[in-house]
């Protein structure tokens, strides 16, 4: 077996480590990656809640915005111009979650930005990272500089004894608030640390050089409490945190409003805010945050057994007469134990209680809106110095 | 025990064959979190979807390998899929089938002709 899958599928730098593991390969985004290891999908998502699990997302882009000017407060208001976030007020060794919306308000990527003493790193998703890059180039590239980083893998511990463990490699890490981001050195490269992640658990998100992510990544690996953990725990683990996947939960059709990440935008870009506005899709965005959207993203669980899966449709009868929404993610919870969903429903079901009917082969099952996340965040939020809460 | 190309296999005693899924499906769904049965006493026609197994993954059909009518469904994966991959050829069984043709059994494939698909 070689390491060069078949077809013209990218490879992260750990590409040998997953087939070393026994990994299941899957092709996701151009990219061909671990969706399972041996342990299985319920088992790493159980593993990461209780312990610790390592995921590769190095397919995720990486891309470092320096301002020309050398001030960071240039590429902040720029970067405002397209994103409705506080980007100006993010302190040195901060990050937030950002969306990128288009002229009709819709959402074309979401997106986590750091601010690195006098530039800014952004973590885009894997599909969107070509068209995110270009788009900050044609509005940002006057002023910024801007780098597509392909030399670095990102490499995500998530779980409860993550801190305790990541500690004993990198002295310094578990040091790190929740939103926190800062570099360390390991075996004489830079790593770049964040206390952040994607399954409501407590957990880090690590870019390292490429050429050191084997050795990184192994070491934690010998962890007694570290398991790899594939795409496929990924995605049940952050849908039950109630957190979206772009292209599935969100994208162009929805807005910011509508798909509840209201506490992505913060009062200074609302109206009466000292930057309200300015960003593509402002007037719909700012509107809908006084008003209120016609439908909403809301929790979805099934009564029964049977998972409701993506493109599954939401009806407020059994006769399946009104369809009154549709569910974007679905499937099995491990920790909760039971089929979760979510989706968009109109506004006047999205209470959490309401019984609804969603149609699975023919069949209009029961299932209750549901407040969000099914299982609660246990962040690492020692001190509150900043305003990221959600 | 016999298979078929769905990756089912066939067990026959008399008029009357027990069905499942191989262990190369359950290996390829990875864990199963859902199973839908066919009802008790319902004619099937060979080809026909009468089951659902849902993996973390996702949902595949599973087919009368056979016409006939279902005589017995194995209530015991529905209140517990995972019994699906822990022993697929054996607790793991869907359902039973009481043949119209006891002879079209001939036409399911050996073990070795099932090997040979899967490689």
């Amino acid at each position: 077996m070689t390491n060069i899958p078949e077809s013209n599928l990218c490879c992260t730098p750990l590409h040998r480590q997953h087939l070393a593991l026994g990994a299941k390969m899957v092709p996701f985004a151009g990219y061909e990656l671990p969706v399972q290891y041996r342990t299985g999908i319920i088992g790493e998502h159980l593993h990461t809640r209780k312990s610790a699990g390592l995921f590769d997302v190095s397919h995720m882009g990486q891309i470092l915005l320096w301002p020309n000017s050398g001030n960071p407060a240039d590429a902040a208001l720029e970067l405002e111009k397209l994103v409705p976030a506080d980007i100006a007020g993010l302190r040195d060794g901060r990050q937030r979650y950002g969306l990128f919306t288009d002229a009709g308000g819709g959402i074309l990527d979401d997106f986590i930005v750091a601010r690195r003493g006098n530039h800014f790193l952004l973590i885009v998703n894997a599909s969107r990272k070509a068209q995110d890059f270009e788009r900050l180039q044609d509005y940002v590239g006057q002023c910024c500089r801007l780098q597509m980083l392909e030399d670095r893998a990102l490499i995500a511990l998530q779980g409860p004894e993550s801190g305790s463990v990541l500690e004993k490699l990198v002295p310094g890490a578990a040091d790190l608030n929740f939103m926190e981001s800062r570099d360390f050195m390991f075996q004489g490269s830079a790593l770049w640390i964040s206390r952040s992640g994607y399954t409501g658990e407590d957990g880090f998100e690590i870019s390292v050089p490429a050429d050191v992510s084997e050795g990184l990544f192994s070491d934690l690996l010998e962890q007694k409490a570290v398991q790899p953990a594939g795409l496929g725990s990924r995605d049940s683990l952050r849908l039950e945190a109630g957190l979206c996947l772009h292209g599935s939960d969100i994208d162009d059709s929805t807005s910011p409003v509508e798909a509840a990440l209201e506490w992505a935008i913060p009062d200074v870009r609302r109206i009466g805010g000292r930057r309200a506005g300015g960003f593509p899709g402002d007037a719909r965005v700012l509107s809908e945050l006084a008003d209120g959207a016609g439908r909403r993203r809301v929790g979805i669980r099934p009564e029964g057994k049977a998972p409701m899966r993506h493109g599954t449709v939401v009806h407020a009868d059994q006769e399946g007469r009104r369809r009154i929404g549709l569910v974007t993610s679905g499937g099995y919870g491990p920790s909760v134990g039971g089929p979760v969903s979510m989706g968009y429903v109109e506004i006047e079901f999205a209470i959490s209680g309401t019984l609804v009917f969603c149609e699975v082969r023919g069949r209009m099952l029961p299932a209750k809106v549901h407040s969000m996340p099914f299982i609660e965040h246990r962040y690492n939020r020692m001190r509150r110095p900043d305003r990221e809460v959600h | 025990m016999k298979f078929t190309e769905d990756h089912e296999w066939v067990d026959l005693d008399g008029a009357v064959i027990t069905v499942g899924i191989t262990e190369f499906a359950v290996e390829q769904l990875g864990d199963i979190v859902f199973v839908e049965l066919p009802e008790q006493g319902s004619e099937v026609e060979a080809g026909e979807d009468v089951a659902v197994v849902e993996s973390v993954k996702a949902a595949s059909d599973v087919f009368a390998p056979a016409s006939g009518s279902i005589t017995e469904v194995n209530e015991a994966i529905a209140d517990n899929p995972s019994l699906v991959n822990e022993d697929p050829l054996g607790n793991g069984w869907f359902f039973k089938i009481k043949l119209d043709d006891p002879d079209v059994c001939n036409n399911f494939l050996d073990e070795e002709g099932y090997r040979a698909l899967t490689q």
